[in-house]
Formats: structure tokens, sequence, C-alpha cells
């Protein structure tokens, strides 16, 4: 079984959960996708730490970030594919 | 794995089993602490369970006080019960409310009599109540006398991951087998409500959930000053990479596994409709979930924590378990259970599971846990509103 350095819930999802201490800007990253016990390959482009997310594709401002299959809030600030998910470009659709 | 069908526990004389065998000095307010704790000093094998409320509450936020200090009280893993209040009116009632368990209660009221001549009253009543406790023997107690209740904390998004699904792997395992079960935490299934409402056994439970979140939510919105960015997700969920209510909402959801919920409950509501899983209306807070958990009956808790929460409660054992490797590594003393190993695909979540139940069962049998160890007794009324 290929190293797993991205775990992702649902095929769905259009971001990853890093599940090993991090990894670093232009790393090859081994995924696996829960929902179907499928694997692929995404390159990161910045250093992201254990428990962050990594964005699986482009992101424009104002779409939905989809995660456990669901919708878990909007993109802000827009984000390349590979970077960062996070607080600095995702807000909440509540409150 | 055959999972065991049964554990040995403390059979109470309504025909519930205790995972413990506490004998509890309850103060009825906050000023009888004082007394609760000398005596618990004094007379080795009581806990005192201290608190900040009980005065010059009102409605349903009185009703709730008494709900718990009732419920505590009543709890199988608790074998006999002092109750201190100031007067006596409120002491009787729960005395009262306790008594119909069968398990020894008594209760005593400070006024009129002071604290050092109460302390020593109180001392003799609790010295033959906890020579008397500690002659009770565990026996076999089908696995159906376990009342298991969740709650996460400290999530971060490995607990979506692995921690919580292992719960919810457990609770997959278990229902069938006739344990009672509780999932709590209103306010984070915001983002997942509506997910959350499908999972209701009846059109009743559904619209019951429904109605219980949207009392809540119209709280926030009314008395919100900004939004809850600062508070939800926490700065521990952010640090833990989560980064929105819904996400928590999501990972947190994970717990209940694939069952569907028979009734909604009141905070420390004891259900009544038999076994299978319960919808608690509770705060996300730890401590205060954990003791309306703990006074709806439940005698055993189930704690995935991400970036590592400690909290344990006096009367209830807090089983922890963590899929964050990190966490896991650094806070160990406060880990019953290592998770990590989903994550790296070492460990599949069916046998998460099952490691689950035995260190469920190891505790129900007596096993200290890492929070029984390190002292943590967390007792924490929720309050509704203002006194009068």
């Amino acid at each position: 079984m290929a190293k797993t350095d991205i775990i992702i819930h649902d095929k769905k999802d259009n971001v990853g959960v890093i599940v090993v201490e991090k990894v670093t800007k232009g790393q090859d990253c081994g995924c696996w996708i829960m929902e179907n016990d499928a694997s692929n390959n995404i390159k990161s482009e910045a250093e992201i730490p254990l428990g962050h997310k990594i964005a699986l594709q482009d992101f424009k401002e104002g779409d939905t970030i989809i995660k456990y299959g669901h919708d878990i809030g909007k993109v802000v600030k827009s984000i390349k594919k590979g970077d960062h998910v996070h607080v600095h470009n995702v807000k909440t659709k509540k409150w | 794995m055959d999972i065991p069908k049964s554990f040995l526990g403390y059979k109470r004389e309504n025909g519930r089993a205790g995972t413990r065998n506490h004998v509890i000095i309850l103060p009825v307010d906050d000023i009888s602490n004082a007394c609760a704790e000398a005596v618990s000093n004094n007379i080795k094998g009581t806990i005192a369970l201290p608190h900040s409320y009980g005065r010059l509450q009102f409605g349903a936020d009185l009703e709730l006080h008494f709900r718990t200090m009732i419920g505590t009280g009543k709890n199988p893993n608790v074998a006999a019960v002092i109750v201190v209040g100031i007067e006596p009116k409120w002491t009787k009632r729960i005395v009262d409310a306790i008594a119909k368990t069968g398990k020894p209660v008594e209760g005593f009221s400070i006024e009129g009599v002071g604290d050092i001549d109460t302390i020593a009253k109180v001392s003799k009543k609790a010295q033959e109540f906890s020579m008397w406790a500690s002659e009770k023997q565990r026996e076999e107690c089908p696995i159906s006398d376990l009342w298991i209740s969740v709650k996460c904390g400290e999530s971060d998004t490995t607990s979506g991951l692995a921690s919580n699904p292992t719960v919810g792997n457990l609770m997959d395992k278990l229902e069938p087998l006739g344990v009672h079960l509780c999932f709590g935490e209103t306010s984070e299934l915001t983002g997942a409500e509506n997910v959350c409402a499908k999972r209701g056994k009846t059109k009743e439970a559904q619209d019951k959930f429904m109605k219980t979140w949207s009392s809540y939510n119209d709280f926030i919105l009314k008395e919100a000053t900004n939004d809850l960015s600062e508070s939800q997700p926490t700065a521990g969920n952010i640090a833990g990479g989560l980064t929105t209510i819904e996400e928590k909402a999501f990972g947190n959801f994970q717990k209940i596994g694939s069952r569907k919920f028979i009734d909604v409950l009141e905070p420390a509501e004891e259900p009544c409709k038999g076994k299978g899983l319960y919808f608690m209306d509770t705060s996300s807070a730890a401590a205060e979930c954990v003791t309306l958990q703990a006074a709806g009956g439940f005698n055993i808790h189930l704690f995935p924590t991400g970036q590592g929460n400690i909290i344990g409660n006096p009367i209830e054992p807090v089983i922890k378990l963590t899929a964050n490797p990190l966490t896991a590594k650094t806070m160990s003393e406060h880990i019953d259970l290592d998770v990590s190993k989903i994550l790296s695909r070492e460990m599949n979540l069916d046998q998460a599971g099952d490691e689950l139940i035995k260190a469920t069962l190891k505790v129900a049998n007596g096993r200290l846990t890492c929070a029984e160890a390190l002292g943590h007794k967390e007792f924490v009324m929720t309050k509704l509103y203002r006194s009068a």
C-alpha cells in the first residue's frame, strides 16, 4: 500500500485532510478516499500541518467547500489546487 | 470479535447496575459546598460534589437544577447519597426523589444548626454509608445494563476521520445488544442539523430534534453580538485544522455511526422509551454535557478528543480516545485508547471499534480511567438564565 499523506472522506469532497505530521511545498502526496477505497496523488503547493486541509481543485470566491459529502462553508479568497484551506480563505455559511 | 455478553457491575435496588460504587455528599446549593467538602475530607470512601448554583433559581432553570441533583443521586454508579442544603424544603425534595430508587439516602440542612454541628451529624451518617457500601461486591450483569453516553471535545479533523467513527462503530455493534446510548451537543450539530434530524426513528423524534435545535439557534441569533467565530470552532479546534462549525458538526455526528435516535431528551432527563440511542439537548461544553448525561442515568462515557481535552466526571467514568498521533504522544496520561493507527491505515475502523469495546468493558469492570487516576471530578451544572 502506498504511503497515505492525505485522507478524503467522500468521493464528492473537494478537500482532503493531512494525516502525517506535515506535507511540504512541492511534495507529491498520496491520497486515500475512504468512501470507495480509491487512491490518487496530488502535489502540495504549501507546507500544511497534520489535521489541516488541502484543496483538491482550484476555487474562486463564493465557491462551496465539500467535506463528508456535505457543504461545510464558503470560499472567501481564491484558492489554488494543492493550497492550504483554512480560516484565512474559508468561512461558515451560518452566523 | 465475539463481544462479551456481560460485565462485572454493582446491582442496585431498582434493577439498574453501576460501573462504580460511590457514596456521594451532594450539596443542594453553593453555600453548602464547605460542609459537603468537610465531610468528604473526614470520611474516607465518600466524595463531595461541589458546584456553583442552587439559590434563587426559578422556573425551567430551577427544574433543571433539581433534575440534575436528583438524577445524579439516582445514577446507578452511586451506592448511597447524603444531601446537604441550607434549607430543609429543597433538600427534602431531592432526598424524596432519590429515595424512590431504594438506595440509602439522607438529607441535612444547615440553617439554625451551623456548619460545625452539621458536619458532625453528616459525618456520622456518611461513615455508616461508606462502610455499608464497601461491602458491595461486583456481580455479573448483562451488557445491556451499560448505559453509554458520548461527547467529543477539543476536536480536530482527526476526530471526524477516526476517533468519532470509532465510537460510531461501537454504537453500531452494541446497540443490537440492548444497551442505552446517548449523544448531545445541540450547538455543535449546527450545519449538520438537517442531516441529523433525518436520523430520528420517527417523525415525532425528527420534529422534536428540529424544534430543540431551532430554539437553540434562535437564542444564539438573539444573544450573539457579532458571530460565534471566536467560540465555534474554538481556538483549539482551529489549531487542529477545523475551519467552520459545519465541518465540526459533520465530524461530531460520526459518533452515532449509522444508528437512529428514538427520542429527544431534555437536559438531564432520564430516557424512558427503552434500549437504543437518544439525543439529549445539552451544551457542548464538556463538563456541562457529561454532568447532564450522568444525571440522565448513563453509567459509562466515551470521549473522543483531537487536540486533548482532559475532562472527567465524579460519578461517570470518562474513557478518552484519540486518533491524533501527536496528542497520543504528548498527552499520553490522558488517553485511554490510541486509535491513531487508523490514519496510517495500520488499523481499520472495525478493529478500532473492537478495541474500544474491550477498553469500555475493562473500565465497566472496574479499571480506572486516566481521568479518574488523575483526579478529574468536574461536576458542572447547566444554568439556563439569571436567578431571581
